[in-house]
Formats: C-alpha cells, sequence, structure tokens
C-alpha cells in the first residue's frame, strides 16, 4: 500500500481500528509521509537520503484510565494488536483526572497545504536543484554549504464519537552558507515552501553569495543600543519564543512572561507597539495549515496579540474547562501582519543602524522576561545616512523581544521564512526596531 | 545541545510549554516487551553475513551493518500527578558501504530476514555507484583489524528497565511531595532510560554485540513570590549517565559536601529537591549581580557544558574541514593552529582530555559504531592544542594511522558520523580542595549547575547562565546571588585558568541530547573536570523590565 493515503484509504484503515475498540473511548490518528534531502559541503555533495514513516497512534479510554500505543504497520492483524496494546496500557494506567474525553464531529475550514509539484521532487530534481546552486558557488570560487529537503505527507484521525478528520501537506526547506575560502566572509539564504515550483535556488543562492562578498573585512564597532533593522529570519527567531510562551495555563500558574502578580495575566492588555498584530490562519494561502489540532479541535482564524494588546491565550481543553473559557488550541500557524515599508526604504531612513540577516544559538536567559541571548551571523553591516556602509563584525545580543517590540519604528510587508532554530515557518515582516542591546563581540566569521 | 528536543518531550525547562508530548522515536509498547531479547546473537551474526556478502558481491570494496534494537522509557509527573508513561521500542538494520570509492548507505525498518538486509547492502552499493560520478577524492579509511566475535555491556548492576513502573512512579511523586512541602510552588520531574541493543559486523572481520544504558532523573522546582509575581526556579544537579538504576540507590560517598551537596556516581533526589525547594525561595531575595570582572570558581555540574561547547566541539575534525558550516557551524581551532605545535588554547593548567572508555560515563562503548576500539587521547596538553577527534575517514587528514574510535549513529536508520567523544578537563596534580580554592578569591562568584547558555558558530565568544551563584567577598561566601551571566571568549576563557582541584573532586556532567548534523541527530555525552578557578572574567547583570 502506499505510504501517503488517500482520505477514503485512511477513513478505511480507521474505521476499522475503531471496530477493533471495546474501551469507553478510542481515537485514532495515523500519519504517513516521505521525505529526501541532500546535504552538501566544500561544494560537494556530501549525503542524500530519505525516510519513509507511517504510524499509527491508538489511544483508548476506561474512564479516566487512558493508554496509547502507536504501530508502523497497516496489515489487519496489526491494527487489532495496537487496539488491544492500547487497552491493556490503559487498564494499568492511573487515573489521569484531566482526561476530558473525545470530541464529537467536528467543521472544519478548507486550506490547502498539498502541492502535486512538491509531492513529485524525485532523486534527479532535487540534485537539479542543488546543482544550480554548486555550480554558481563553483563559478565564483566560493565555498557552499547546503541542505534541501522536500517532504510529502498526510495526517488523519476519527473516534469513537463519530469524529474523522484528514489533512495532506507537502513542504520544501532549502538553506545555504556560502563562505569565501579564505573563510574571512560568509552569507547565509534560507527559503521554505509549500510548492516545490516557488523555489527558485539560483536567486536563494544569488542571494548567500552577494552576502557572503558584502561581509569579507568586517569591522569592529563598540556593543551597545543600536537601532537594528532584522529580516524576516533573524526575526522569526526572537519572536517565535513569544508563540511558544502563549499558554494559558503556566500564565495562570504565575509561571510566564504573561503572568501578573497574584495570579493575574496581562491577557487584555497593551504589551507592545499598537502596530503588531500576531494571528494564525490556516487558510492563509501563502502559509496554509492543517485545519485541526491533533485531538481534533478546529483551528480558526484567530489573532493572539491585536494592535499591541494580548486578546488571546491557547488552553487544553481541561484548563478551559476549569476556567469556564473557550478552548483555543495551540496554533498551526504564525503570522505577523506588516506594514508598507520596504527593505530598502528602512535602510534608506535610517541615520546609524545595524542591517542584522540571520541570527544564531538563541537561548532562553529569563523566562519572566523573556530576555534571550544569541549572535549575530553570516552577514552583518552598518548603516550610516540611509546607505550601507560596510560589513561589522559579528556581535552577542541580550535583548527580550517584548521589549523590542515596544521600540518598533516601522514594519515591511511580511514574507514566508523559516526559523533557524525551530525549522518553523512563518509569515514574518522585515522590522526596524531602535535600542536594541549588543553586548560583546564575537571573532567568528 | 539539542535541548529543544527534550523540553519538547518532556515538558520541562525555563519558559517551555508545560505539556507532555509523545517523543516520535519509535512505537510504544508495554513495559514487559522491552526486556524481551528481541533476535538471538546467532540469528544477528546470520543477517549480518547475508548483508556483508550481497555488498561485496554487487562490488563494494568495504561494508558495515548495525542491527539495532533502541529502548527508550521515560516517566513524566508534575505535582501529585502522572502525566505521561511512554515506552518505545525501535528496530531495524542500516547498511554502509564504499562502492567505486564513495560512501552509500541504506536502512530497513523491522528486517528480521536475510533477504531483507541483502536488499538492503544492494540498495546501498546502489547509492554509493550513484554518487561517485559526483566525487572529487575516494574514500580513504584507516585500517582497523577484525577482532572476530565479541560483546562489551555496559557495567551496570540494576537494569532499570527490570525495574517495575510503580517503583518510578513513585519515587517521583515522593520527591515530588517533598518539593511541595519545602515551599515550591509547582515541580515537575523525569525519569529518562534508554537501552541500546547494538550489534556490529563488517567485512573487516568483526561482529560487535553491544548493551548500552543510561539513565536522568531531573526535575525544576518552581516558586513564586505572589506580591511582586516574580518567580525562579531550581533545576536538578543530577547527572545524565552511563549507568543503571544504581545511580539513584545513592551511597553517601557519592554525596559532595558543601555549601549545596553535589554528585558524583549516586544520586540522592529526594535531598536534592529538598535543597532545590528551599533554594528557589531563596533565589527570590538573593542580590541581583553587579556587572563587572569576577574570579570564578566553577563546580563540575556547571563546568560540563562550557567544556562541551568550548572545547568538545571545536575539536570535531569535520567542522574543522567545513562539513557543518551551513549548520552547526565551523572551528576557530583550524589546522594550522594546530599544525603549529604552540597554539595556546589554555593555561599551562589546562589539561583535556578525550576518552570513550570512562565507566559511567554517556560516551563510554567498546567499540564505536564503525568497529574502532575505543580509547582515552589528549586534545590540549599543558595548554597546547595537540589534537582534534577523528574517525576512520578522516584520521590520513591529520597524519594519524588510526581511528580516534568516536563514530556514532543514533539510530539504525542514521547514518554514523564523527561525534563528541567525553571531553573533559583532567584534574590538577597539586593537593587542593574546593576550599582552597576560595580562600584567596578577593571577589568572585562560585557557580553550581548548568543554565543557560550560547557560543558563536566558529565556537569563539560564549555566555552561560547556571543554578546557584554565590558572592565569594574576601575568601569567603558572602551570600546567594541572581541574574548572574559570564561572556568570554574562548581561548581568553581558557587562558585564565589559575588553578584546578585534584582528582578528589573529579565528577561527570553531560547532556542526553547534542545535536548535530543535517537532518539532525542526538549524542549523550559526558564531560568530566573537577572545580576549577578562572580569573577576571566579565558577569553581566540579566535583570530586565517588561
Amino acid at each position: 500500500m502506499a505510504i501517503i493515503l488517500t482520505e477514503a484509504e485512511a477513513k478505511a484503515i480507521l474505521q476499522k481500528v475503531l471496530a477493533f475498540s471495546k474501551a469507553d473511548e478510542c481515537e485514532a490518528n495515523i500519519l504517513g509521509e516521505q521525505r529526501g534531502n541532500i546535504r552538501y559541503a566544500r561544494n560537494e555533495v556530501s549525503t542524500s537520503g530519505g525516510l519513509i514513516n507511517q504510524n499509527l497512534a491508538v489511544q483508548s479510554a476506561f474512564g479516566k484510565k487512558v493508554g496509547t500505543a502507536t504501530i508502523d504497520e497497516f496489515d489487519d492483524a496489526s491494527l487489532e494488536k495496537v487496539v488491544r496494546r492500547s487497552e491493556e496500557l490503559a487498564q494499568l494506567a492511573p487515573e489521569n483526572p484531566e482526561y476530558m474525553g473525545v470530541l464529537g464531529p467536528q467543521t472544519y475550514g478548507t486550506s490547502k497545504g498539498f502541492f502535486e509539484s512538491t509531492a513529485n521532487v524525485d532523486p534527479a530534481k532535487r540534485a537539479e536543484a542543488v546543482a544550480v546552486s554548486l555550480a554558481q558557488t563553483r563559478e565564483k570560487n566560493l565555498v557552499g554549504a547546503g541542505f534541501l529537503e522536500d517532504s510529502r505527507g498526510y495526517s488523519a484521525m476519527m473516534n469513537s464519537k463519530g469524529l474523522f478528520a484528514y489533512y495532506p501537506s507537502t513542504n520544501v526547506n532549502f538553506s545555504l552558507t556560502v563562505r569565501t575560502p579564505d573563510g574571512k566572509g560568509s552569507g547565509y539564504v534560507i527559503r521554505g515552501f509549500s510548492d516545490f515550483d516557488k523555489l527558485n535556488t539560483q536567486s536563494a543562492t544569488q542571494i548567500a553569495v552577494q552576502k557572503c562578498l558584502a561581509s569579507v573585512d568586517a569591522r569592529a564597532l563598540e556593543p551597545g543600543k543600536y537601532t537594528v533593522i532584522l529580516e524576516p529570519t533573524a526575526a522569526s527567531v526572537l519572536l517565535e519564543n513569544i508563540f511558544f510562551n502563549l499558554d494559558a495555563r503556566s500564565t495562570d500558574e504565575g509561571r510566564s512572561f504573561l503572568s501578573k502578580p497574584g495570579g493575574k495575566s496581562k491577557l487584555g492588555e497593551k504589551i507592545v507597539d499598537e502596530r503588531v498584530t500576531i494571528y494564525s490562519d490556516p487558510a492563509n494561502a501563502d502559509l496554509p495549515a492543517a485545519p485541526w489540532s491533533g485531538d481534533g479541535r478546529p483551528q480558526e482564524k484567530i489573532n493572539w496579540i491585536e494592535k499591541g494588546v494580548v486578546k488571546n491565550l491557547a488552553y487544553s481543553r481541561f484548563w478551559a474547562q476549569k476556567n469556564g473559557v473557550k478552548a483555543t488550541p495551540f496554533p498551526n500557524n504564525v503570522i505577523m501582519a506588516g506594514g508598507d515599508s520596504s527593505l530598502e526604504e528602512m535602510i534608506k531612513s535610517t541615520k546609524r543602524g545595524i542591517l542584522v540577516t540571520k541570527l544564531w544559538y538563541i537561548r532562553s536567559v529569563d523566562p519572566q522576561t523573556l530576555l534571550l541571548t544569541g549572535l549575530t551571523r553570516d552577514g552583518t553591516f552598518f548603516i550610516e545616512d540611509g546607505v550601507i556602509k560596510f560589513p561589522v563584525k559579528n556581535f552577542r545580543f541580550n535583548e527580550s523581544p517584548i521589549i523590542m517590540l515596544n521600540n518598533l519604528e516601522a514594519l515591511g510587508k511580511p514574507e514566508r521564512t523559516v526559523s533557524t532554530e525551530s525549522d518553523r515557518n512563518y509569515l514574518i515582516p522585515p522590522m526596524k526596531i531602535r535600542e536594541f542591546t549588543f553586548s560583546s563581540l564575537s571573532d567568528a566569521v | 545541545m539539542n535541548r529543544r528536543d527534550f523540553m519538547q518531550w518532556a515538558g520541562l525547562g525555563a519558559g517551555a510549554v508545560m505539556l507532555p508530548t509523545i517523543p516520535v522515536i519509535g512505537r510504544s509498547v508495554s513495559p514487559e516487551a522491552l526486556l524481551d531479547n528481541a533476535i538471538d546473537i546467532a540469528t544477528k551474526k546470520r543477517l549480518a553475513d547475508a548483508a556483508l556478502n550481497a555488498a561485496t558481491a554487487k562490488g563494494a570494496t568495504y561494508a558495515d551493518i548495525r542491527i539495532g534494537r533502541y529502548l527508550n522509557q521515560f516517566v513524566i509527573t508534575r505535582e501529585d500527578k502522572v502525566q505521561n508513561l511512554v515506552n518505545t521500542e525501535s528496530y531495524g538494520v542500516g547498511v554502509r558501504v564504499i562502492a567505486d570509492g564513495c560512501w552509500g548507505f541504506a536502512a530497513i525498518a523491522d528486517a528480521k530476514s536475510e533477504a531483507q538486509t541483502a536488499k538492503a547492502a544492494e540498495e546501498a552499493v546502489a547509492i554509493a555507484k550513484a554518487n561517485a560520478r559526483l566525487l572529487k577524492e575516494p574514500v580513504q579509511l584507516a585500517p582497523v583489524k577484525g577482532f572476530g566475535e565479541v560483546s562489551w555491556k555496559a557495567p551496570i548492576t540494576k537494569n532499570a528497565f527490570e525495574v517495575p513502573v510503580k517503583e518510578k512512579v513513585d519515587l517521583l511523586l515522593s520527591v515530588n511531595d517533598a518539593a511541595m512541602k519545602n515551599g515550591a510552588n509547582y515541580v515537575n520531574s523525569v525519569l529518562f532510560m534508554v537501552n541500546e541493543q547494538k550489534y556490529f559486523a563488517s567485512t573487516d572481520g568483526s561482529y560487535i554485540d553491544q548493551d548500552i544504558h543510561r539513565i536522568w532523573p531531573t526535575f525544576t522546582v518552581t516558586t513564586i513570590d505572589p506580591k511582586t509575581g516574580k518567580f525562579a526556579t531550581r533545576e536538578s544537579l543530577s547527572s545524565p549517565m552511563g549507568m543503571g538504576y544504581e545511580y539513584l540507590q545513592a551511597n553517601p560517598a557519592d554525596s559532595v559536601k558543601g555549601i549545596t551537596t553535589r554528585y558524583n556516581m549516586g544520586y540522592d533526589m529526594l535531598e536534592d529537591i529538598t535543597s532545590a525547594a528551599q533554594q528557589a525561595k531563596e533565589k527570590l531575595n538573593a542580590k541581583s549581580v553587579e556587572a563587572g570582572k569576577y574570579d570564578l570558581v566553577l563546580d563540575p555540574s556547571h563546568l560540563w557544558l562550557t567544556i562541551h561547547e568550548s572545547v568538545g566541539h571545536p575539536l570535531e575534525l569535520d567542522r574543522v574541514l567545513g562539513y557543518e558550516a551551513n549548520f552547526a557551524g565551523t572551528s576557530f581551532a583550524t589546522l594550522d593552529k594546530w599544525q603549529s605545535k604552540n597554539f595556546n588554547y589554555g593555561s599551562p593548567e589546562v589539561n583535556l582530555f578525550a576518552d570513550k572508555t570512562q565507566k559511567g560515563s554517556l560516551g563510554a562503548v567498546g567499540w564505536d559504531d564503525e568497529g574502532v576500539n575505543t580509547k582515552r587521547w589528549d586534545l590540549v596538553k599543558d595548554g597546547t592544542l595537540v589534537n582534534y577527534q577523528a574517525i576512520r575517514d578522516q584520521a590520513h587528514i591529520i597524519g594519524e594511522k588510526e581511528s580516534h574510535g568516536c563514530c556514532y549513529a543514533d539510530n539504525w536508520g542514521s547514518v554514523q558520523f564523527q561525534r563528541m567523544a567525553n571531553v573533559s578537563l583532567a584534574p590538577g596534580k597539586a593537593p587542593l580542595s574546593v576550599e582552597d580554592m576560595i580562600k584567596d578569591v578577593k571577589k568572585g562568584i562560585y557557580i553550581i549547575g548548568d543554565g543557560s547558555f550560547s557560543i558563536d558558530q566558529q565556537r569563539y565568544n560564549f555566555q552561560f547562565g547556571g543554578q546557584l551563584f554565590y558572592e565569594i567577598k574576601d575568601g569567603k561566601i558572602a551570600g546567594m546571588l541572581k541574574d548572574v551571566s559570564y561572556q568570554s571568549n574562548t581561548q581568553e576563557f581558557w587562558n585564565s585558568c589559575v588553578k584546578v582541584c585534584d582528582e578528589r573532586d573529579y565528577r561527570l556532567g553531560g547532556s542526553f541530547f547534542d545535536g548535530k548534523g543535517q537532518p539532525s541527530q542526538s549524542s549523550a555525552v559526558s564531560h568530566g573536570s573537577s572545580t576549577a578557578r578562572f580569573n577576571g572574567v566579565n558577569v553581566i547583570n540579566t535583570a530586565r523590565k517588561i
């Protein structure tokens, strides 16, 4: 049988699974994916490989005793075995007072995340995409190291109360570091798309080449507070620390940046500049995502931060019921609304500042303030009187994305980008920020 | 180090979403299934020979096969609740070959017949031949002798997978209870156990059967000041270890007494969490550090991570050569610095070594994942850079005749490549205790436990936090500090090392999740040291208002 099942095929298997169930409640999640990759370094392909993965997880419940078992074979005997095993585990498990039972049938929106162009990528097409990149770095006597990975897959779920959901999707991520042979210059590019036809490794490579050449002979600037222009990739690795921490329970428990003294929260309060709106929308054509969450809850268009005000937090069904609120799940995609400034205009309007194209090794320093540390990497430039003057040595920063979004100067148009920390795709605008805190210099290129 | 994976799996750590999720690292099975001996050794040899013969018949000049069964068990709790019990198993076979001078690799899940392993071998040869067209220089393998039929078992005394789940749950719930009774507002605790059953065979004539065990008990305690809304956490001072359940059967000899108790080859979780709850409260009211230069006295429970990031990674030969340029980065420790034979990595007090044999360490095995017997070797001797970490296809680049034996794959389905050995700071030769170290510090900070960490892609500039910070004034501990991070440059930092305690204080720290490669693979690695002192290091204050 194929790895990527159609909706009808997935439904048929899930119906068989539920037919084997003897538990009070049963829920089954199934997925299949095929990935292919090419990795290269020193202008040579170093490894290439593929991954085929399929998995069925069955959760059985007797009252509040819950067990989960998974299996990667889908013949009838295996389906029965995994159901029995989940039932045995459930009988052995202690009661989970937070178990909420499975959901009944839901209504989901539509989202087109599956593209034939990506699903049909074969080793030859993958190699061709990499070959045009390698040709450029070889021809220019620069050194390329990159990674291209495409994936196609589906996920589906069904439960004993009649809920059914199915979603197919595709993705391709391409990243490239170009260095000068003497190691004095380094440039980077990363691209993520659902539709392989949108990936142009030729033009992406040009960007990394250009940054590499422009970054040679960087000069040292004193660390301190600078106006910065963050390209979307650099901004995403900071902002995603806000997205990951939108959990209502941690907030209510007093251990989140959104907590306030006395068990109160900042829900409903303005925490950043009023031009900041952060939302999720599974139907967004540029960043399609599954319209349902792993436990079957519908994913709807929702504002998390609207005009600087915290509008919504993510709830588990248990915590939502305890607090008598709607159980909004963690989102499947995140989008930050933009302004009308272009990157060029932002540079032009900057008297003295730094263009940051990539950030690296981001780690939490203080979860109470979301203070993060990390470094600039692969192309950092000094801007004076509206023009890029020269490359600068990399800085370490200590900054909170909340403080940063209070110091907002301008926003550009959102672009699809990939976090170099989490590999997640986002729509994030380039942004200009004043008083961004660089705390020391690095000799790294 | 790929800590995010762990936080995602266990719902632990500062700023992490406190929701446990099942890790997708294998199928989940009943606890009893983890004790089965899935395939006997005679069958493994038959499966291996089928693959090696098939590879050779198709034209491979070298072939190896790894038949792997990877077992994990997690017990995840918060306060008085078990959040998740997870048992996973992953079994399969990976075959690696050289054909037409090029590597090829293919893996197959659930392979239990000779036809299946032979098919994987044939696929690997086909891939090698296809990729050979892109190759400039053929692979050069440092020779290794065939060892025949041999085996190695981690020297554990109590298999953690044989301990009933209930006993583990009871331990964690009693530990959580102690935290709550000592003033914690919240506590998350996790017990994480790993068993790798690996069979390796190669055309060099080795058939190596190994049984590897790892364990990591850990927790995070949170306290909150209701008036200010400030919260503080204190994480466990345990280390992940290459041990069985005996690590949790603490022997008083394994406790290192001092301003707080630290642990050697045995961990008293109940004692540590009791201190942790009290210290988390104390942290809320600790003095905020004044930024400036301090002499740092670093406990092994902290220093391991600095060693990992600033010594372990930059001395990996594949990074030095540029193979990791697009992700983990390259290295400041370039070949010319090593060739000069006079590159001052650190002060003369600094001796750093790599080791794949140390008992109880995460990296200890008899043979690595390409059949090389393991050993210990020097990286930095009396302050001077003397070597790197290299595997069979790299040894010739640094003029060595044999591999260092530090090749590893995190699963049967992942291709093996060069990974960090246990990299450790050798203890000082002169008798020196922690008290001796502190008594002549005028203005300093004593740091215990690991915290926030970040380092640039060539391993120059780093910043580290910790769990506990004590101010040292005129040779005495003057109280607890908070908001402390130190920043330095690798060469400057190791050259500021003035003293290292003797071997009585030598302990291991380590990580289950050192991340490297694209697609990323995780590896577990230990780092040993005695308490060491570094003079005049730049400390910043990390307090902010939002």
